[in-house]
C-alpha cells in the first residue's frame, strides 16, 4: 500500500500503533471504572492480559508499517524503519515489563486500572518521541511520557519512599522540560521552523556562522534530553526516584524512557541537527566521560540492590553515548541494538529483585541475596545471567553490544572513549560480581520463604534471559536488522557554503540570515 | 570446554569469547567449593584477569580496524590479521594491552599475587584447572597472538629485556617465597611462578631451542604441577590440613604416595631422567646463544628449586611419625592410582625419550620465528593518517579539529 496522504485515513495509517495503544487505553480505563463500581476495590484479572493483548496488537501494527510505501517523508512524524525499530524495542519493554509486574501489584495491593492506562500511556509517548522529527512533536511526546511515569513513580503512596522519589522526579523533570522548551524556542528563532526535516540548510548556516540563537539552542536541547536519559550531571534525581518507584515501573522507567530518549537524541540531534555537530558532540562528549565514571564509582558503595541498579543504568547511558557521539553509522545501530539488549536486562533485573525484597520491599540489601542461588535456582539463574549481560560478559547480548559501541568509538577515532567504556566496565564487574557471590558463595540467612512467582512473570523473565542469550550467542539477525534501521537515517548534509564564514555573533534574527 | 575453545580458536573473536567465558566457570569452582577465603579469592582471580582482557579487546577492535581501513574488509580471521602491517609505535600500544592480558595469566611478576590466592583457595579439581590449562593460555597467547601481532615491538631490545627481566625475577622470587611456605599447597603455588618464569624466558630468548623448551616446558608444568596439586589435595582429603609441620614419616604409612611424590617432586626440580629437565635445558640452551647472563641466573633458580622441593618432600614423607594421626592414614586407593597413573608415566617419558614432542614442534617453531623476524624488520615506521586522537578533548564550541 501506497501512503501518500491523498486522504485522511492515510494519517491514521501511519500512526497505526500509536493510535492502537491509544484505543486500549481508553477501554481500560473506561472499563476498569465501570467494573470497580460494581465490585472490589481490585480490578478485574483481565486487565492486565487485555493490556498485553493491545501491545501486542500495536506491536502487529508497527510490523506491519514495514510494508508500506512512503513517498513523502518530510512529515512530523518520520516513516522509517528505524521508527519501526524503536517502537519495537519500546512495545517489547513495554509488554514484558507488564508480564513482570502482576506479582508486584498482586503483592502491593497496587492492582488498579490507572496503572495500566498510564503505562499505556507513557508507552504512546515514547513511541512519539522516538519517532518525532519535529520539535513540537518532541515536546508534546516527552511531556505525556513524562507526566505518566511521575505518576507512576508515586503510584505506591503509602510508601513514603514512592511519594518523594515521584516529588523529586517531577520538580527535577518540569526543570529539565523548561529547559527542552527554551531551546526549541531558540532554534525556532534561529531557522523559522520547528520541522527539522524542512531546515537543514538553516541549520547547517547557522552552524556554520556560529549563530548564538542556534548554539544555544541546541546546547539547551541536549542538555534536556541530557535529563531524560540521567546523564551526568543531570542525574541528581534518578537514584531517588528509581529507588522510591514500585519496581516494576523502576524498570520500566529505566527501559522505556531511556529507548525513547535516546532515539529521540539519535534521530533529532545525530541525524536532523548533524551540520551542528561541533557543539553537540563536544558536550555529549563530556557527558559520556562523565556518566560512565561517575556512576559506577558511586554504585560500588551501595548496599541497596536497588539504588545499585539505578546507578547502574546510568551508567548505561554513558555506554549509550558513546554510540552517540561516534555520530557513524555504526554509532547508531550499536545504540540501538544497546538499547533493545538493556532494555531486557536491566528489566529483569529489577524484576528479580522485587520477588527478594519481599512485601513492601524490606529485604533489598546485599545481605538479603546471600544463599538465593541455592534456594531458588531459577530466580537466581536467571539474575546471573542479568547481571552478567549488564557487566558485558560473554555469551550475552551485552557482551555483543558493548563491542559494537567500542567498535563504533574506534571507528571514529575516539579511543579515550573506548578505553573509558572498558575501563569503567571494568569497575563495574566488582559491584555485578558482589551480587553473584551473595548468592552463590554465602550461607543463606534465616528467613521467610520468597513468594513463587507466578505464570506470567516466568514467562516473562524467562523470555527476557532467553532474548539476551540468544542475542549474545547468535546476534546477526539482530545486528543486521538495527543496521538496516539505522542505514535509513542519513545525517543532514548541505553542500559546502559558498558565502564566506561570518566570525561568530550574536544575531537576533529569526532567520539568521542578515 | 571454554578452555579448549581458547586453543583452538583461529578467530580473535572468537579467542577473546572463548577466553572471557572460561573466567565464569572458575569464579564458580574457586568461589563454591573453594577453602576458607574463598571469595576474596575468586574475586581477585576474575578482576585480575578482566581488566587484562578488556584491554586487550579493545587493542583487537583497533587492529579490526585498521585491518578494515587498509583492506576494506571486516575480519576477525587471525590467518587475515596476522598480516597486517602496524606503525611501529602504534604496534607498542597494542602489545602493551595484549602483553597485560596475557601477562596476568601467565602470571609474570607484579601482576602474579593473585595466582597464589586463587590455587590455595580453589579445590584440588580447581588448582589441577588452573595449573594445568588455564596459565598455559598465557604463554600460548605470547607465542600465538602477541609475537607475530606485533613482531616489531615483542623483539625490541627494551621489550625482550623487560620480559626477560619479569621472567627472571619470577623463577627466582618464586623459588624464594616457595621455600618459606608452611603451607604445601602454598609452595606448590609458588612454583608455578618460578615455572612460567623460565616458559616466559624461553619463549622470548626468541631461538628455536628456547621456544621449543618453552612449548615442553608448559606441558610439563602441567603435569608435574597438575600432579603436586593432586597429591597435597590427597593428604588434605585425609587430614583436612596442608600445612607441612602436620606431617612426617609419612612414607612408612603410606608407600606408593610417597614414591609418586618423589618423582613428581623430582621432576619439579627438573632432575635428569624426568621432563622437567628437558624443558629447562632446552630452555637455558636457547637462551644462553642470545642472553647468556639472563641464563647463568636463571639456572640459579634449579638449584633454589631444589631448595624448596626437597625439604618439603622430607619433611612431609621421612624421619618420625610424631603425631598420632598420621599413623592411620590409608595409602592411595585405585581411583587416586589411576588418576595419577598418566602423569606419572609422562613425566618419565618426557624425561627419557622427548624426541616424539620436540620433532612435533621443532619445524613449526622455525617457521614461526623465521615468520616473527621478518615481519619484525618490515614493520612500517609510520602509516597513512589513522587518527587516534588520545588528546581529543573537545571544548565547547571550539572545534578542535580546525
Amino acid at each position: 500500500m501506497t501512503l501518500d496522504f491523498s486522504s485522511q485515513l492515510h494519517y491514521l495509517w501511519a500512526l497505526l500503533p500509536e493510535a492502537t495503544l491509544t484505543l486500549v487505553a481508553l477501554i481500560v480505563l473506561v472499563a476498569d471504572v465501570w467494573q470497580r463500581g460494581s465490585r472490589s476495590e481490585q480490578s478485574g484479572r483481565w486487565v492486565g492480559p487485555a493490556t498485553i493483548a493491545g501491545v501486542l496488537l500495536a506491536a502487529a501494527a508497527n510490523a506491519w508499517l514495514l510494508t508500506l510505501d512512503v513517498p513523502a517523508r518530510n512529515a512530523m512524524i518520520a516513516m522509517d524503519a528505524f521508527r519501526v525499530a524503536t517502537n519495537f524495542i519500546i512495545l517489547g519493554a513495554t509488554a514484558v515489563g507488564l508480564l513482570l509486574s502482576f506479582d508486584y501489584l498482586d503483592r502491593e495491593g497496587l492492582h488498579i486500572g490507572e496503572y495500566y492506562f498510564l503505562v499505556l500511556m507513557a508507552a504512546i509517548g515514547m513511541m512519539l518521541l522516538a519517532g518525532s522529527r519535529d520539535l513540537i512533536v518532541v515536546f508534546i511526546s516527552l511531556e505525556l511520557m513524562s507526566l505518566s511515569v511521575y505518576v507512576l513513580t508515586g503510584l505506591n503512596r503509602r510508601d513514603p519512599r514512592s511519594s518523594e522519589g515521584a516529588l523529586k522526579y517531577f520538580l527535577m523533570g518540569a526543570f529539565a522540560s523548561a529547559f527542552l522548551l527554551y531551546g526549541i524556542a531558540l532554534i525556532f528563532g534561529a531557522v523559522g521552523s520547528t520541522n527539522l526535516a524542512l531546515v537543514a540548510p538553516e541549520v547547517a548556516r547557522g552552524a556554520a556562522e556560529r549563530n548564538f540563537l542556534l548554539l544555544a539552542g541546541v546546547t539547551l536541547l541536549v542538555v534536556g534530553f541530557g535529563f531524560k536519559i540521567s546523564a551526568v550531571p543531570f542525574h541528581m534525581w534518578t537514584p531517588d526516584a528509581y529507588e522510591g518507584a514500585p519496581t516494576p515501573v523502576t524498570g520500566f522507567m529505566a527501559a522505556g524512557v531511556k529507548a525513547a530518549g535516546f532515539a529521540a537524541i539519535v534521530r533529532i540531534v545525530t541525524v536532523e541537527l548533524a551540520p551542528a555537530a561541533p557543539v553537540w558532540q563536544a558536550i555529549l562528549w563530556w557527558l559520556a566521560v562523565l556518566t560512565m565514571i561517575v556512576p559506577n564509582i558511586i554504585a560500588l558503595a551501595q548496599d541497596s540492590v536497588k539504588r545499585m541498579l539505578a546507578y547502574s543504568s546510568v551508567a548505561h547511558a554513558g555506554y549509550l553515548l558513546v554510540g552517540v557521539v561516534s555520530a557513524s553509522a555504526l554509532g547508531r545501530s550499536a545504540a540501538v541494538f544497546y538499547l533493545a539488549v538493556y532494555a531486557l536486562m536491566t528489566l529483569g533485573a529489577f524484576a528479580v529483585v522485587y520477588v527478594v525484597a519481599g512485601k513492601g520491599d524490606e529485604a533489598g540489601t546485599l545481605s538479603d541475596f546471600r544463599g538465593l542461588g541455592w534456594r531458588r535456582p531459577l530466580l537466581g539463574a536467571l539474575l546471573v545471567v542479568f547481571l552478567l549481560s549488564l557487566a558485558g560478559f560473554p555469551p550475552t547480548g551485552g557482551f555483543v553490544g558493548k563491542l559494537y559501541l567500542l567498535s563504533a568509538a574506534v571507528e571514529a577515532g575516539e579511543l579515550a572513549l573506548a578505553v573509558t567504556l572498558v575501563l569503567t566496565s571494568f569497575v563495574s564487574y566488582y559491584y555485578y560480581l558482589r551480587v553473584i557471590w551473595k548468592m552463590y558463595f554465602e550461607e543463606a540467612p534465616e528467613r521467610a520463604p520468597l513468594a513463587k512467582p507466578g505464570v506470567a512473570y516466568r514467562v516473562g523473565a524467562i523470555a527476557a534471559a532467553a532474548a539476551i542469550l540468544v542475542a549474545g550467542i547468535f546476534p546477526g539477525p539482530a545486528l543486521r536488522a538495527v543496521e538496516r534501521a539505522s542505514s535509513e537515517l542519513v545525517p543532514r548534509q548541505v553542500a559546502p557554503l559558498e558565502t564566506p564564514v561570518a566570525p561568530m555573533r550574536v544575531s537576533t534574527d529569526p532567520a539568521g540570515q542578515t | 570446554m571454554a578452555m579448549l575453545g581458547v586453543f583452538v580458536a583461529l578467530d580473535l573473536f572468537l579467542f577473546f569469547v572463548f577466553w572471557e567465558i572460561m573466567l565464569i566457570p572458575m569464579y564458580f569452582i574457586i568461589g563454591v567449593w573453594g577453602g576458607k577465603r574463598r571469595i576474596y579469592a575468586a574475586v581477585k582471580f576474575f578482576l585480575f584477569t578482566a581488566i587484562g582482557s578488556l584491554l586487550m579487546l579493545v587493542a583487537i577492535v583497533v587492529m579490526v580496524y585498521l585491518y578494515y581501513r587498509q583492506f576494506g574488509v571486516i575480519t576477525f580471521a587471525y590467518n587475515e590479521i596476522v598480516q597486517l602491517p602496524i606503525a611501529r609505535d602504534l604496534q607498542f600500544w597494542l602489545f602493551a594491552a595484549f602483553a597485560l592480558a596475557f601477562a596476568i595469566k601467565v602470571p609474570l611478576f607484579p601482576v602474579h599475587t593473585w595466582l597464589p590466592d586463587a590455587h590455595v583457595e580453589a579445590p584440588t579439581a580447581g588448582s589441577v584447572i588452573l595449573a594445568g590449562v588455564l596459565l598455559k593460555m598465557g604463554t600460548y597467547g605470547f607465542l600465538r597472538f602477541a609475537l607475530p601481532f606485533f613482531s616489531h615491538a615483542a623483539t625490541s631490545t627494551a621489550v625482550v629485556n623487560t620480559v626477560i627481566l619479569l621472567g627472571l625475577i619470577g623463577i627466582i622470587y618464586g623459588a624464594w617465597v616457595a621455600a618459606v611456605q608452611p603451607d604445601a599447597k602454598k609452595l606448590v603455588a609458588y612454583t608455578s611462578i618460578a615455572h612460567l618464569g623460565f616458559v616466559m624466558l624461553g619463549l622470548f630468548a626468541l631461538t628455536s631451542q628456547g621456544v621449543q623448551g618453552g612449548i615442553l616446558q608448559m606441558v610439563n608444568h602441567g603435569i608435574s604441577t597438575g600432579a603436586l596439586f593432586l597429591l597435597v589435595g590427597m593428604l588434605y582429603e585425609r587430614r583436612h590440613t596442608r600445612l607441612i609441620e602436620d606431617f612426617g614419616g609419612i612414607a612408612k604409612v603410606m608407600p606408593v604416595f610417597a614414591a609418586s611424590f618423589v618423582l613428581v617432586g623430582l621432576s619439579s626440580i627438573g632432575l635428569p631422567g624426568t621432563n622437567g629437565f628437558v624443558g629447562e635445558f632446552l630452555i637455558l640452551l636457547g637462551t644462553f646463544r642470545k642472553h647468556p647472563v639472563a641464563a647463568f641466573l636463571a639456572a640459579t633458580g634449579v638449584i633454589f628449586a631444589a631448595a624448596y622441593m626437597l625439604p618439603m618432600v622430607q619433611r612431609i614423607l621421612y624421619g618420625k611419625i610424631d603425631r598420632e594421626e598420621n599413623r592411620k592414614l590409608v595409602d592411595i586407593n585405585v581411583r587416586e592410582r589411576i588418576v595419577l597413573l598418566p602423569a606419572l608415566a609422562m613425566i618419565l617419558v618426557i624425561g627419557v625419550f622427548p624426541q616424539p614432542f620436540l620433532a612435533r614442534t621443532s619445524a613449526s617453531v622455525d617457521a614461526l620465528i623465521d615468520q616473527i623476524e621478518q615481519r619484525a624488520s618490515r614493520a612500517p615506521a609510520a602509516m597513512e593518517p589513522v587518527e587516534f586522537r588520545f588528546d581529543r578533548m573537545p571544548i565547547y564550541g571550539i572545534d578542535v579539529s580546525e
